[in-house]
Formats: structure tokens, sequence, C-alpha cells
């Protein structure tokens, strides 16, 4: 099986949330709320456990040239954002029962018969993505469509994409593909456009990639993510030293009062 | 941010009255539009998921702590020829700690029923499997322990009392693991720190409870003094990291200075003691309840995760 990923290219993004739509239809992903947030035209405001796809509003001042606006009228850049799939994933390292694992197709999954719902995935995730749901208990996100993956068929979001925004498709080409999307923006004069896939952190690069314009933290996308796992040697090598100092002073202290009490009282 | 009518209506009137709207992420001053933008993120929406742990988890690492080391008290007890009755009550506490551990863990569970998916596979990758497994053995050791001096079965009695021991270290340490080896900003800073710092708040709370049954063994009051003296010098680094919680703040002078002076100053006082021995108890509790707390808020700013350290509008 080839390694699949999604693209998701925010300069031909019209902000439809047809891919939110899509995602609920097919994944039977309840409502998590209905809410106005005041902020642009985002009411879904984050991804969480039945939330898997985001449309994020990024919305600015006038700014002439950015989003092929008229002087004077406000910019609109919209991203679906959605879970990465991250190469060195910390919810699929943090999950005690083994229920988070990684697919054929380089995903990571949440195998929803197998979750208990112990939350720990929810603190290891550097992208603030996976969730537990209240009523049900157990923890969710995007599951990249594996059922239909399976069938051999594109995710719902890619396929309800009514612009090409959402690419899916094979990883390693979908990330020429997304390299020369740069290379033909930025020749456009879109010298703020870059595709944001952290390889060089110990994250090691993400299945989900997006193309976007201007500053990734604008998108609440880190510059830095980091694995969790990697603070693991410093962690227990800290737990060492403490469980040491504890049985080396317990057992020092008792020898040295020996089995004699303190000053009669 | 409800969307009902009501929270428009409330905006509304905010902007008819004042010229501006005050609520999170809005920024109407001088500008129609909240932006999101490098210096404040996306609309400064938390980026990270705070924990979904309620009560049942931070009062299972002040249990479970306060259980493993007990569990070490007893073995060295013990080896020292100490008064017979300490060693039972110590390894007591052990046992009544991890029956008490089990069902606190169990009851957070999203899903209760499927606790026993935690021993489904051992994963040294993730805290929390070696937690539970750790769990598993340590309750194991430590109810075997006292059932077989019941049983007056002295060679099983301390077999499974070194076992309790020895998993009671790791009860003791590796909640600061779980914690530190995170995504959450205020607890990965403080990694190095975490593990020894719930080991010194477990030592403090076992040899209190021990103090508090009763016991004036000089070498409880010693490690108490110890631990405490430790929890000044935590005091110090996580106040050095620009930590504001008023809780964290209240559970350091509880387990640090409070009862080391009065550990100092009361040296025969039994009140005094006393007294030390409540604070410490009290402080290693709120410790533990503390620091969840600070991770809950610490995923709510996206400032750390995002590098920024200009404050939010």
């Amino acid at each position: 099986m080839t390694t699949t990923g999604f693209l998701t290219d925010s300069t031909l993004c019209i902000g439809c949330k047809a891919c939110e739509v899509a995602c609920k239809e097919w994944n039977d992903v309840p409502d998590d709320g209905f809410l106005w947030s005041g902020l642009s035209y985002d009411n879904t405001l984050t991804l969480g456990a039945s939330s898997w796809r985001h449309v994020k509003f990024v919305e600015h001042q006038p700014r002439t040239g950015c989003g092929g606006n008229a002087p004077g009228h406000s910019t609109w850049q919209f991203s679906s954002d959605v879970c990465k799939h991250c190469e060195n994933a910390g919810c699929l390292e943090a999950c005690p029962t083994g229920s988070i694992v990684r697919t054929e197709f380089g995903s990571v999954f949440v195998q929803p018969d197998i979750c208990n719902g112990c939350g720990y995935c929810v603190v290891t995730c550097p992208f603030g993505v996976i969730d537990r749901r209240p009523d049900d208990g157990r923890a969710f996100k995007c599951t990249f469509c594996y059922d239909r993956q399976k069938a051999g068929m594109e995710p719902a979001c890619a396929k309800a994409c009514p612009t090409g925004s959402i690419l899916f498709g094979d990883l390693d080409k979908l990330q020429e593909r997304g390299e020369e999307r740069v290379a033909w923006l930025h020749a456009a004069g879109m010298n703020d456009a870059s595709l944001y896939n952290p390889t060089e952190t110990s994250v090691g690069g993400i299945h989900a990639m997006f193309l976007i314009r201007g500053d990734s933290r604008a998108y609440n996308l880190p510059p830095k993510p980091e694995v969790p796992t990697t603070l693991l040697p410093r962690a227990w090598t800290a737990a060492g030293i403490a469980a040491a100092a504890m049985a080396i002073g317990s057992l020092a202290a008792f020898a040295m009062c020996g089995s004699g009490r303190s000053a009669k009282q | 941010m409800k969307a009902t009518e009501e929270r428009l209506d409330e905006l509304r009137r905010q902007a008819e009255r004042t010229g501006r709207v005050d609520a999170k992420g809005i920024r109407a001053a001088g500008s129609p539009l909240p932006e999101p933008g490098a210096e404040h993120g996306y609309y400064g929406l938390p980026l990270l998921k705070p924990p979904v742990w309620t009560w049942e988890i931070p009062l299972y690492f002040f249990v479970g702590g306060a259980a493993g080391a007990s569990a070490m008290i007893a073995v060295a007890a013990q080896l020292s020829g100490a008064d017979e009755t300490l060693v039972r009550h110590a390894r007591r506490i052990a046992a009544l700690g991890a029956v008490i551990s089990t069902p606190l863990l169990i009851s957070d569970l999203g899903r209760p029923e499927r606790f026993l998916n935690m021993l489904r596979v051992f994963k040294p990758r993730s805290p929390m499997s070696v937690g539970a497994w750790t769990l598993a053995a340590f309750g194991g050791f430590a109810s075997a322990a006292v059932v077989a001096d019941e049983l007056r079965l002295e060679v099983v009695r301390d077999v499974a009392g070194a076992g309790a021991a020895l998993s009671g270290l790791g009860m003791a340490t590796y909640t600061g693991v779980l914690l530190g080896a995170t995504a959450i900003p205020v607890w990965a800073e403080h990694v190095n720190m975490l593990p020894i710092h719930f080991a010194a708040s477990a030592v403090a709370s076992a040899s209190s409870l021990l103090e508090l049954l009763g016991h004036r063994h000089r070498a409880l009051a010693l490690l108490a003094s110890g631990a405490a003296a430790y929890e000044v010098y935590a005091t110090k680094e996580v106040a050095r990291s620009g930590v504001t919680s008023t809780a964290l703040k209240a559970a350091s002078l509880l387990s640090g200075p409070i009862p080391l002076a009065l550990r100092l100053l009361g040296i025969r006082s039994k009140r005094a003691r006393r007294a030390a021995a409540l604070a410490s108890l009290a402080g290693s509790l709120i410790t533990r309840f503390a620091w969840v707390e600070a991770g809950k808020a610490s995923a709510r700013d996206p400032r750390a995760p995002l590098g920024l350290t200009e404050t939010l509008t």
C-alpha cells in the first residue's frame, strides 16, 4: 500500500465548508453545539472530537494584492484544517491501550472498539487535534476515511471539495505538487505562500500538508511542533533519580535512627 | 460563546453603550474586524486541548504516591528492626492506597467498563501504560504483603513487601513523567522536576500519615524534613519559571517552608510535629490538584506553542 496524504491549498479554498459537512455526513459525527463566535465566518472554531474538518477564516485589514481584493476591502484566506497524521504521532505513542494505530495508508487511526477514554492522547497531541467526546467517553479525530480508503475511494472531504483545494493522493507526489504550486504562486507575485510541513522537528513531517499564505501562526499552526516522546529520556532520568533518592533516603533514615524513638513525649 | 440570541443582544447592547465590544478575540477599537495574526495566533483561540481529567486523577496522584512511599518505608523500617506496629501500619497504608487508587482511575475513564484494555498491551513509550502496569503490580504486591502478614507467612510477606517497595518507587515517581512528557507547555517545561517534586511530596505525605497515626520514630521526622527541604527548593524553581498559580503557591508554602520551620523550631513539641504533618499532607494533596489545573490553564494559552511572547489582546 502506498502512503497517502492530503494537500490542503488555502489559495484555492472558498470557505464553503462542504468538507466539514461531508465529513460529518459520511462519518456520522454528531454536532458539537451551534455557536456564534463573532470571529469572521468561523463558528466551528477548532478541531475536536466532533469536528474533524474545520475551515479557518483568516480575515485581515485591507492589504492590496492579497487574495485578489480591491484596495479598501478586507482580505480573506480560508484554510481547511484536519488531523495532521504525523509521521511521529504523539497520540499514537501515548495511547496505553494500543487503540491508536498506524494504518496501511500511513494514517493514524483510533480504533473505537478499543479506546477506553483515558484522555492521555488529548494532552500529547502537539496540534490540539484529538479530544474526548463528553457524552460518548471515547477519543475521536479524523480517521482519514479509513473505510473509504479501504474501498479504494478518496476521503469524503476531498471528494466534496468543489475547488480542488483539498487534494488527496500519494504523499510523495502531493509533496512535489505542493512545491510546484508554491513556486507558481511565487512567480505570480504571491511571495508569502509556503508549504506547511514540519519535517525538521521531532514530528518528522505530516501526512496532511497545508499550503498557506502569510505567517503559519495566524492559522494556529505551531512553527515548531514536537512529539512529547522526545521528553521521555529526561522524564525517566528524573524519575530514576527520584526513586533512588527515595529508596536510599528511607533506608538511610531508618538505619541512622535505629529502632529508637525520639525523646519520650 | 453559545450562539444564543441573548449573546448577540448582549454584544449589541455593549456596542451601543460603550462604542466598542470587549469580548475575547474581538478587537473593535479602531478596527471593524477581529484579526488573526502572527502576534496573537488564530484570534487568540487555544491551540492545544486542555486535559479532560477531573478530580479523580490528582486525588489518585496523591493517594498512589503516599501508598508507594509507604511501601518503601515499611521495608526500610522492617530492615532496621523498628517497631512492629509501624511496619504493619506502613504496609497497610500501601495496600489501602492501592485499593483506593484503582476505582479512582477507573471512574475517570470515558469508558470505565473497558478498564482492562489498559493491560491489553505493555508500551514502554507510553507513561500511561507503564503506570497502569505499575499500579497493577503494586496493588498485587501490597495486598499480598498484608494478607501474608495476617496469615503469618513471613517469607511470602517479605517477598511481596519488597515487590511493593520496588513498584511503590514507580508509583511515587511515574506520575511526574506522565505529566512532564506531554505537549502541555507548563508540564513539559518542568519535565526534569516533576518526578522528583512528586516523589518528595509522596514521601512527605506517607511519613506524615504515619506520624499522625501516633508513630514518633525519628526516621519519619527526618524523611518528612528532607522532603520539605526539597519542596522549598522546588518552590523557588517554579516561581523562577514564571508560573502564576495561587493554588500552586499555597501548595508550595504548605509543603515546604511551613512544615520545615515547624519541625526545626518545634523539634520537641508534639503539637508542632502534628501541625507539620497536617501541613505536609494538605500541601501534598493541593500540589497535585494545582499542577493539573495549571496544565488546563496552560493549554488554553496559545502563546507558548506558537512561540509568542507578547500578551494577547
